[in-house]
């Protein structure tokens, strides 16, 4: 299945950057079964990273305890109107997905 | 959690023993009502239906079904292809398809005169599953475009004042197991279920309250619900039959919801818990 893009939302205030990140995933924790008694197949988000432009400023682990379609937001000093911001992510069957903004 | 609900109950029976309301149960429920709003501040800057929004207008835009067109000259109300406001006035009368007719029904005549598609493929589906997710992803891209909009359905054609006494009546109406209506649980200020508040619908604030933030996004279920959605399953929670989707009594009861929040804000695609 085709993963859908995130929304990300970049803007820079008083020197600081905030970041808001809308991720599209089904984070199936692998705990839960269908009408027909069978076990969902785990399928979560497992690191994710975010840059400012070519500088990672953001590393996590992710696990089953975050829901469906997570929100993420934080901040890093610094950033200016119009670099690039992107953020990656890799889920436990090995797919990643990147998308990127401009810092409003 | 379990610790707190303890501490609720017991404040609970120290109430009911001592004949008076504790003020420690109220607290509670107050911090727990500040708790949520904090919760929904916090994730208000993320409400995830902009996603399945997103997965909406895509579909609009593409060429679909046997006559291999897009929604876009879909007319629903304020013109071909105008969605700015338009999902606010809905329910109305079309003139062209002689019926009252909400957001999903009128939708679904899109879908048939514009693509082909017949609109059993929606009626007969399962929620969230095959064209009826297509719906809500439809539905989300639409509500979008009205978010911040007043609520404002034109009640001057008959076939409206129909439904709104049709829609009274329903909303009024006791049926099933436990001789349930609609006014059992949202008839009386100040009730709730668990920790949520349930709106008076009978007055404007409550209606407002109710029909102005769906369809919605459920974090708990991570799913996005269309108002179609919404009142099956507060008939499924009656236990009594739950209507064919587009049904007549869904869009009264929507009709009547809507022409009693009348004025009231539209904060669509809501976010619920």
């Amino acid at each position: 299945m085709a993963t859908n893009p995130m929304k990300i939302r970049a803007a820079n205030k008083d020197g600081v950057t905030e970041v808001k990140v809308l991720i599209s995933h089904e984070m199936e924790t692998g705990q839960r079964k269908d009408a027909a008694g069978a076990v969902i197949p785990a399928w979560f988000i497992t690191e994710l990273s975010a840059k400012h432009n070519d500088k990672v400023v953001l590393t996590s682990e992710f696990g089953t305890s975050i829901s469906k379609n997570p929100f993420l937001a934080f901040r890093f000093k610094g950033g200016a109107k119009g670099d690039k911001v992107s953020v990656s992510w890799k889920d436990n069957k090995g797919e990643t997905r990147t998308d990127e903004a401009a810092i409003a | 959690m379990r610790q707190k609900k303890l501490y609720v109950l017991l404040t609970a029976l120290v109430a009911a023993v001592g004949g008076m309301a504790s003020p420690a149960a109220l607290a509670d429920k107050a911090s727990d009502d500040a708790a949520i709003a904090r919760y929904r501040e916090m994730i208000a800057d993320g409400n995830p239906a902009e996603l399945v929004a997103g997965q909406g207008e895509e579909l609009w835009k593409t060429k679909r079904g046997p006559k291999n067109a897009s929604l876009e000259k879909c007319d629903l109300g304020l013109g071909p292809g105008v969605l700015k406001g338009a999902s606010a006035k809905l329910p109305r009368y079309f003139k062209d398809t002689g019926r009252v007719q909400d957001l999903e029904t009128r939708l679904l005549t899109c879908m048939e005169t514009l693509q082909g598609i017949d609109p059993k493929t929606v009626i007969d589906a399962k929620w969230l599953k095959g064209e009826r997710e297509t719906m809500a992803a439809l539905v989300a891209y639409v509500v979008t475009q009205s978010n911040g909009q007043k609520i404002d359905i034109d009640m001057t054609p008959p076939q409206m004042k129909k439904m709104y006494e049709l829609g009274k009546m329903a909303f009024y109406y006791r049926s099933g197991p436990m001789d349930f209506a609609c006014t059992t649980c949202h008839g009386d200020t100040g009730k709730r279920i668990r920790l949520q508040d349930l709106p008076d619908l009978r007055t404007q604030a409550g209606a407002a309250a109710g029909w102005g933030t769906w369809p919605a996004y459920r974090v708990s279920s991570g799913e996005f619900w269309t108002m179609q959605h919404r009142l099956n399953d507060c008939y499924r929670q009656q236990r009594t039959a739950e209507p064919i989707f587009g049904s007549d009594v869904t869009i009264a009861l929507s009709v009547f919801l809507a022409a009693t929040a009348k004025g009231g804000p539209v904060l669509t695609p809501g976010l619920k818990r």
